[in-house]
């Protein structure tokens, strides 16, 4: 059953978790058009403002994968509070580039860029209590929560971004026509 | 806040927002609310330099764009650059060379652009302090329409000048090894030279109007100051240069500690020290020392550091700004927002002079040589000098990189601006939300790009178990006492 909004405006909140933030330039490569979309969406948290937690919301735009602790809390803010959310871009899909460091262990990563690299002084594994756990392997967001949509592209196209909010906001079920549908 | 072992109240700021990706601070504070200690933390992690070895040398330009999607072209270029000299290529065509360089000022000026009026202008036109609900891109469409459009605008043009040249605006595929992928016909051409007298009205307008900020707000030239020593690459002639030339160090004063260094030999003037509390190194020059000898990058640096500017607006909006400091060097962490208009103003130029140059329609766009173990790549990203560093096995596949990003240059400034505005604003007072704002905005005027997202909820955990929608455990891990991470599932 497709969400109904009868709100003025659709609060949507917007976050990049292991991601390169690519998806979110994408977004505002929708230019003027984002004048538009204000007179029907207002904003949760997101990196274009100073709200730091994601409150009761239509929409969640996720952007990256998982590769520690925070990105998993951050996830699991959005889920509880998103009524609908979506995977955005090819790292929250299916874990992107940043899945890459899957082929090797965490330890032999860490290693190559704090004690073997070149010109390295004071080489050691930095390890403070604000430096958030490390996940041992970078994960796609639908191995931890359930996912509403999926919005492909590295990254998605601002008429894509577009045409999805559109749809949501008219009450219709999503969909990208053959030319805005790409996984690059 | 919470209250840790040795009596002082730790306040974070997490996420730090309005910057592209994401860091914390933290502070800690006694008692009668002093600060004891202010850090800037870095808390990504990608192992990039790991997971790119046995990939072939060839892709390493489309992988690193994926570092960073704001200024992907950046890396995609220093990538390049080092890819040539795997492939023996160490002159490029005319048309190719030019063909790079009208990318890079498309991107510096989009990303330039993207930092001022979609993050940071809020802070400079509502004040620091200013409503949380409206100190965003969002209120500054609502107040003030025609300033925010023009931003929106002005980025575009990067935006296009990029798409056109690259196939789309972010991660595009635009070099090949020694060469580029396409050339550009008349059409796109002269759609660009269409709209580019805008643009440099537009730019000129970013200018004036940071001046103006910077000259009205006395009471903000101290704002996390710093008398630092500065890095960039200059031209032959000591000119600004954003794509390609030698590596300039310039103490406080302006005088030079070297100039004119060949980039492929970086690793003999900079080394890298770790610190346990963050994931961004922190870079010296050797020279100097661990204490003495870091320094800034990016928009401030490159302004100081140069000689002058070879476009003539952006020259003479330099002039003003040096006449600023009496001719001497400009120390403002805030007048980096100055200094990043200028050059937006310099990229709109030299982007004209590019298209109105007839090389820039050749179709002679591939050079071929020796294959090579080892390349270097530096470039100018928006953000400052960028290092790329490969070598190769003898199948091409990567054997070794070391990259050293921009951000990662400032990250002692950076602390040190957080530091200085610590002290100075929060010290003794209590902390409201508008007093550690003034903390992000001088972390924003060195445009800081992170890329992954921070969220601490309270203590940090020492296992984390993932568990799939249906309860299933995905994945669970444990730090131990001494740092190693050990997979439990």
């Amino acid at each position: 059953m497709r969400e109904v909004f009868t709100v003025s405006k659709v609060r949507v909140a917007t976050t990049s978790l292991a991601g390169c933030f690519g998806c979110h330039m994408s977004f505002l490569d929708m230019d003027e058009r984002i004048v538009g979309l204000l007179e029907h969406v207002e904003f949760s948290r997101s990196p274009i403002n100073d709200i730091k937690h994601c409150d009761p919301c239509d929409i969640g735009l996720v952007e990256g994968a998982l590769c520690n602790a925070d990105n998993v809390h951050v996830l699991k803010e959005f889920r509880e509070n998103c009524k609908i959310l979506i995977a955005v871009g090819a790292c929250a899909i299916n874990g992107g580039v940043p899945a890459m460091r899957n082929h090797f262990t965490l330890q032999e990563c860490l290693e190559e860029a704090f004690l073997d690299m070149i010109g390295v002084d004071n080489p050691h594994i930095p390890n403070d209590v604000e430096i958030p756990l490390l996940l041992s392997k970078v994960h796609p967001l639908h191995e931890v929560v359930k996912v509403d949509y999926y919005l492909p592209g590295c990254p998605p196209s601002a008429d894509a971004f577009v045409k999805v909010l559109t749809d949501l906001l008219e009450g219709k079920e999503p969909s990208l026509p053959k030319s805005m549908l790409h996984y690059d | 806040m919470e209250q840790n072992q040795s009596n002082l109240r730790r306040v974070a700021i997490d996420p730090v927002t309005r910057v592209e990706g994401h860091g914390k601070v933290t502070l800690l504070l006694d008692e009668a609310n002093h600060v004891r200690e202010a850090r800037f933390h870095i808390v990504e992690f990608r192992g990039f330099e790991k997971f790119i070895q046995g990939r072939p040398y060839w892709e390493v330009p489309y992988f690193v764009q994926r570092l960073c999607g704001i200024c992907p072209v950046s890396h995609h270029l220093a990538a390049a650059k080092a890819v040539d000299q795997l492939v023996g290529v160490y002159d490029l065509t005319p048309t190719t060379e030019k063909l790079r360089k009208l990318l890079h000022f498309g991107q510096t000026l989009q990303s330039h652009a993207l930092h001022f009026f979609h993050l940071s202008s809020p802070d400079l036109l509502f004040g620091f302090g200013s409503n949380l609900e409206h100190r965003n891109i969002v209120g500054v469409i609502e107040d003030f329409p025609d300033l925010a459009l023009k931003g929106v605008r002005l980025r575009k043009y990067g935006q296009q000048v990029i798409e056109v040249i690259a196939g789309k605006r972010v991660h595009g595929a635009a070099t090949v090894p020694g060469g580029m992928n396409k050339s550009l016909t008349i059409e796109e051409r002269d759609r660009l030279l269409g709209d580019i007298d805008d643009v440099l009205g537009w730019a000129a307008d970013a200018v004036a109007l940071n001046e103006k900020i910077h000259m009205e707000h006395p009471e903000n030239h101290g704002f996390g100051r710093l008398i630092s020593n500065y890095l960039s690459m200059v031209g032959t002639n000591g000119e600004l240069e954003l794509y390609h030339g030698g590596l300039r160090a310039s103490r406080p004063d302006g005088g030079n500690i070297f100039d004119q260094f060949d980039y492929r030999g970086y690793y003999n003037i900079i080394r890298e020290e770790v610190r346990s509390w963050s994931y961004m190194k922190f870079p010296y020059l050797t020279e100097l020392g661990r204490d003495n000898g870091w320094y800034r990058v990016g928009p401030l640096a490159r302004i100081n550091n140069c000689d002058f500017i070879s476009t003539p607006l952006a020259e003479s909006a330099r002039q003003r700004f040096k006449a600023f400091a009496g001719g001497g060097f400009v120390h403002d962490t805030l007048a980096y927002h100055w200094a990043r208009m200028i050059e937006v103003l310099h990229c709109a130029e030299a982007i004209q002079e590019l298209l109105l140059d007839p090389d820039i329609l050749g179709t002679d766009l591939i050079t071929k040589g020796e294959k090579q173990e080892e390349g270097i790549g530096v470039i100018e990203a928006p953000r400052g000098t960028l290092f790329h560093h490969y070598k190769v096995n003898e199948d091409g596949t990567i054997k070794k990189a070391n990259l050293i990003v921009s951000t990662t240059s400032n990250n002692q400034a950076m602390n040190e601006s957080v530091r200085s505005v610590a002290n100075e604003y929060l010290d003794g007072n209590e902390i409201t939300e508008g007093l550690l704002n003034h903390l992000e905005v001088a972390i924003r005027a060195y445009d800081p790009c992170l890329s992954c997202a921070t969220h601490a909820l309270g203590k940090m955990p020492l296992v984390v178990e993932l568990l799939a929608p249906d309860g299933r455990m995905v994945d669970r891990v444990a730090k131990g006492s001494n740092g190693s991470i050990t997979r439990t599932l």
